[in-house]
């Protein structure tokens, strides 16, 4: 069979991260071709420059498509030869019909003017062709996900799709509708397309993949021909965490106490889709002196069940208790639950942790301004020696602390946000994502303050992506799935292939 | 020991650049915040100039201020409803709407001037309140609650005054804009407790200014170069005594500056000390980051829009006591001066930035551009497209500052 695309030696650097490097990848005309890894193991990237909207000359290395060499300065150049892309998040118009979305920028029209009757035509035989029975008039909005995928698919055709790709396309479908787009795919496949399949869901692949990439760190560990040999679960999930874990965590003694934290039958809808639940019975508990981790994928909604925690900042129609020391508490807004001595240090810190336009001593003492204020008035000079403290404390590095964040690098920024919650004096930390993004070296210090807060006697729960940092970091380990919790286990007892094991039995 | 006297005499050179090169850096810092103020006296030179003196002759100068007080007054009020991130468009109409509700109490009704003033302020509470409780816990955008009050409220002062004009105030009431400090001291030329209490302001900001650097210095606080600092409170100091003694050769410090000198000082205190003008700016700088820190954000900007209410009744009843008729058109146009004087003081569209002192200074660049061309005869059909160019020109300038720093 011949090769549609050969992707060699591609490097691509972003300031400070390799992102991707010497990456190879060979996809044969008319396969359905997986491609696997962890979080941040570089698939995503890898794609956009497929595509083109990481354009030639931003990366090294070199795409040959269709026998040529392909040098690709923006999507129109992709989607010209026939390579499409769907993302992640769906870029259809909500309030745009069908029939507008799939001719978005591409419409049947003379002269500028849109000749809608042969639209309409037209989508009709795509829907028919991606099993949709919508009308092509029925806005976007008014169906549900899954279809709204099938809609990405059937543009993609309008554009006389040659390879397709689809990140992560079942993530946020349900059952039938996951089977249903698999189903569409093969069908695409008889149909003489090629497809780059990524996906989290090991399962699925194994169904339709006729080939597996794994990709680690930003490069590719090995191709699997799924034709020539099956290829079990736990082979693939070996190939994407199979690395060394080196020294790159503080010692730590753990001195565990008495339950401090807990939170029982906590269940939460969708803000927007009301009817959908959401985070589902969850139970927690943290002791004293305890770093307790959760796992799970993105989307298995771990930020969203700390932020309903957290003053009820996510989701509608909460319900459970939060206790703290045995005792059922009230943390219905984030006052007070701040009261009550829980921070929760946001994974999207520019967006949610930081006033970035302010300065770093603005922004310490955001959260607890009454320490800082006397009668309602604040003190400029108290409010100075407290940043000046958490500078010294989390050694952010700037020139002073009247230096606005935004000009802070990331790992400083996610200081000012730690100095920020510390200055609460909380006796929960919530830690969502606290190192993405920041150098090692930041990364280190970050840990090392978290192992000092646990010698102190706080709770502390991290949400991270990143397994080796829960076994490095962690005293126990949930692992969340699809709003549930799915597993527990002590740090000592858990492996990487054991929490994604726990992950892909569960979806 | 030679090798040491050479270190000693290169780290001393090496200081003083060091310090030349901080006032430097501090004075291109904090363009933004003095370049106004330069640009404001540069006007009134200009003008002062361009009108032969007339400009800052005692009479005009009190004009100027008494012209520009209902601007200012809701300048304030503007100031922190945009640093919120919203906007009132509505400032206007609410302003004479209240003109005519004190003049439909006081002359029509005979009521006193103190429970109608009460209630005309009580009644901007109000409007403020319903505004900003659909801005702030419905989620309507502010432009569009505040597009249909102007509508509103204009046609209410219509129906109010039922398409007439209602005067003349009772004298007492007419004080608040037409009337001066008493001067206890002389009664005749140079009123010498207003020139007092111009001198007494002056020494007062300064030592207060001193304290504020004594503590930031105490704290290790980097402050602003000691020669800058002295060279600005002396200048300021001076600028003080020459206006108030320029006010006080006509006839002494009209009523309504004192009332605006009070509330700019406490805006001022509010927005740059208290924890409230603190969550203001967390506010419109990142609302979600201010939540999730515990801020109240609602109810905070339904409160922004509730002062706002309470100011724009002020200045409508500043506004009718000038004119000494309440008319069905006043206030036309209004809104858009104090926006303006806003935005040219250095305020963000998108919110979380803006200073009070910037919104004055705003207001009256506004200000004296309007008296010194009406001064010169120009006519206001070019009056609006220079104020207009002016306008874009100062947010141009502060837009391209931001960007290369």
């Amino acid at each position: 069979m011949e090769t549609i695309l050969e992707m060699r030696d591609i490097r691509k650097t972003f300031p400070g991260v390799v992102a991707l490097n010497k990456v190879n990848l060979r996809v044969r005309a008319g396969e359905i071709h997986a491609i696997v890894g962890e979080n941040g193991a570089g698939k995503s990237t890898l794609m956009k420059v497929l595509s083109g909207v990481y354009p030639h000359g931003s990366y090294t290395g070199e795409i040959v498509y269709e026998g040529q060499e392909r040098r690709f300065v923006g999507i129109h150049d992709s989607e010209r030869v026939g390579v499409i892309i769907i993302h992640q998040e769906l870029a259809l118009v909500p309030l745009l019909s069908i029939a507008e979305n799939i001719f978005l920028g591409n419409e049947t029209a003379r002269r500028g003017v849109i000749d809608w009757m042969a639209a309409h035509t037209k989508t009709q035989a795509l829907l028919k062709k991606v099993g949709l029975k919508e009308s092509p008039a029925t806005l976007i909005t008014d169906i549900g996900v899954g279809k709204q995928q099938l809609v990405e698919i059937a543009k993609a055709l309008s554009k006389e799709v040659k390879l397709l790709i689809l990140d992560e396309p079942t993530a946020s479908l349900n059952e039938n509708d996951s089977q249903a787009l698999l189903d569409l795919l093969l069908e695409l496949k008889g149909q003489g397309i090629t497809c780059i399949l990524i996906s989290h869901k090991l399962n699925e692949i194994s169904r339709v993949a006729d080939s597996i990439t794994v990709l680690r760190d930003g490069s590719t560990v090995e191709t699997l021909d799924c034709r020539a040999e099956t290829i079990s679960e736990d082979r693939v999930i070996r190939g994407m965490v199979g690395r060394e874990m080196a020294d790159r965590y503080p010692p730590r003694q753990p001195d565990i106490g008495e339950t401090v934290f807990e939170v029982r039958d906590w269940n939460v809808y969708h803000p927007l889709h009301t009817d959908r639940k959401f985070i589902k019975d969850v139970n927690l508990q943290v002791r004293r002196g305890e770093i307790v981790g959760i796992a799970g994928l993105m989307g298995a909604g771990r930020t969203e069940l700390a932020m309903s925690i957290f003053g009820r900042s996510w989701g509608r129609r909460i319900s459970g208790q939060v206790l703290l020391g045995g005792k059922p508490v009230d943390v219905g807004t984030v006052e007070k639950a701040v009261r009550h001595g829980l921070a929760y240090v946001t994974e999207d810190r520019k967006g949610n942790g930081l006033v970035l336009n302010e300065d770093i001593q603005f922004n310490v003492s955001l959260a607890n301004l009454k320490g800082v204020s006397r009668a309602a008035v604040v003190d400029s000079g108290r409010e100075y020696q407290v940043a000046q403290r958490y500078r010294e404390k989390l050694r952010i590095r700037c020139s002073s602390v009247a230096q606005k964040v935004v000009n802070l690098s990331g790992g400083n920024q996610q200081k000012v946000v730690l100095g920020k919650w510390l200055f609460t004096d909380p006796e929960v930390l919530i830690l969502d994502e606290p190192t993405r993004g920041i150098d090692v070296g930041a990364k280190y210090e970050i840990y090392t303050l978290m192992a000092q807060l646990a010698a102190e006697g706080k709770c502390i729960i991290v949400i991270s992506s990143e397994m080796p940092e829960l076994l490095g970091m962690t005293d126990r380990i949930y692992v969340m799935n699809e709003g549930r919790f799915v597993a527990e286990m002590p740090t000592a007892q858990a492996s990487q292939e054991k929490i994604m094991r726990a992950i892909m039995k569960a979806s | 020991m030679n090798n040491e006297t050479s270190n000693t005499t290169v780290s001393t050179a090496k200081a003083a650049a060091a310090s030349d090169k901080s006032t430097l850096d501090y004075l291109k810092h904090n363009f933004r915040e003095y370049g106004m103020l330069v640009t404001l006296v540069a006007i009134m030179v200009f003008f002062q100039y361009m009108t032969e003196g007339t400009l800052m002759q005692p009479l005009n100068l009190t004009n100027l201020v008494l012209q520009n007080s209902y601007i200012v007054i809701m300048a304030l009020g503007m100031l922190l409803v945009i640093v919120a991130g919203h906007i009132d468009l509505s400032v206007g109409s609410v302003c004479g709407f209240i003109g005519a509700l004190a003049a439909v109490l006081m002359v029509q009704y005979d009521w006193n001037f103190v429970p109608a003033s009460l209630l005309c302020l009580a009644c901007g509470a109000l409007i403020g309140a319903v505004q900003g409780w659909f801005v702030a816990f419905f989620r309507i955008p502010s432009f569009i609650v505040t597009l249909a009050g102007m509508l509103v409220f204009k046609g209410l002062a219509l129906a109010l005054l039922q398409g007439q004009s209602v005067g003349p105030f009772p004298e007492s009431f007419q004080k608040l804009s037409s009337g001066f400090m008493p001067d206890l001291l002389s009664s005749e030329g140079l009123r010498m407790t207003s020139l007092l209490l111009g001198v007494a302001l002056a020494a007062v900001l300064a030592v207060a200014g001193l304290r504020a650097r004594a503590g930031q210095l105490k704290h290790g606080v980097q402050v602003e170069p000691a020669a800058f600092f002295f060279a600005k409170t002396a200048v300021f100091a001076a600028l003080l005594v020459y206006f108030s003694y320029l006010l006080a050769s006509y006839r002494g410090l009209p009523n309504v500056l004192i009332v605006m000198a009070v509330l700019i000082f406490l805006f001022h205190f509010i927005t740059g000390h208290t924890t409230i003008g603190r969550r203001v700016y967390a506010l419109g700088g990142n609302e979600k980051a201010a939540k999730l820190s515990g801020i109240k954000t609602e109810r905070l900007s339904f409160y922004t829009f509730v002062n706002m209410g309470v100011l724009a009744a002020l200045a409508g009843l500043v506004f009718a006591a000038r004119l000494n008729t309440a008319t069905p058109k006043a206030g036309l146009g209004f809104e858009l001066d104090v926006i303006a004087a806003c935005f040219i003081g250095g305020a963000s569209a998108s919110g979380g930035v803006g200073k009070v002192m910037g919104a004055v200074i705003g207001a009256f660049v506004m200000g004296v551009m309007n008296n010194g061309m009406s001064i010169l005869g120009i006519g206001i059909d070019y009056q609006q497209v220079i104020k207009g160019a002016v306008l874009l020109a100062a947010v141009f300038v502060d837009v391209y500052n931001k960007n290369k720093a």
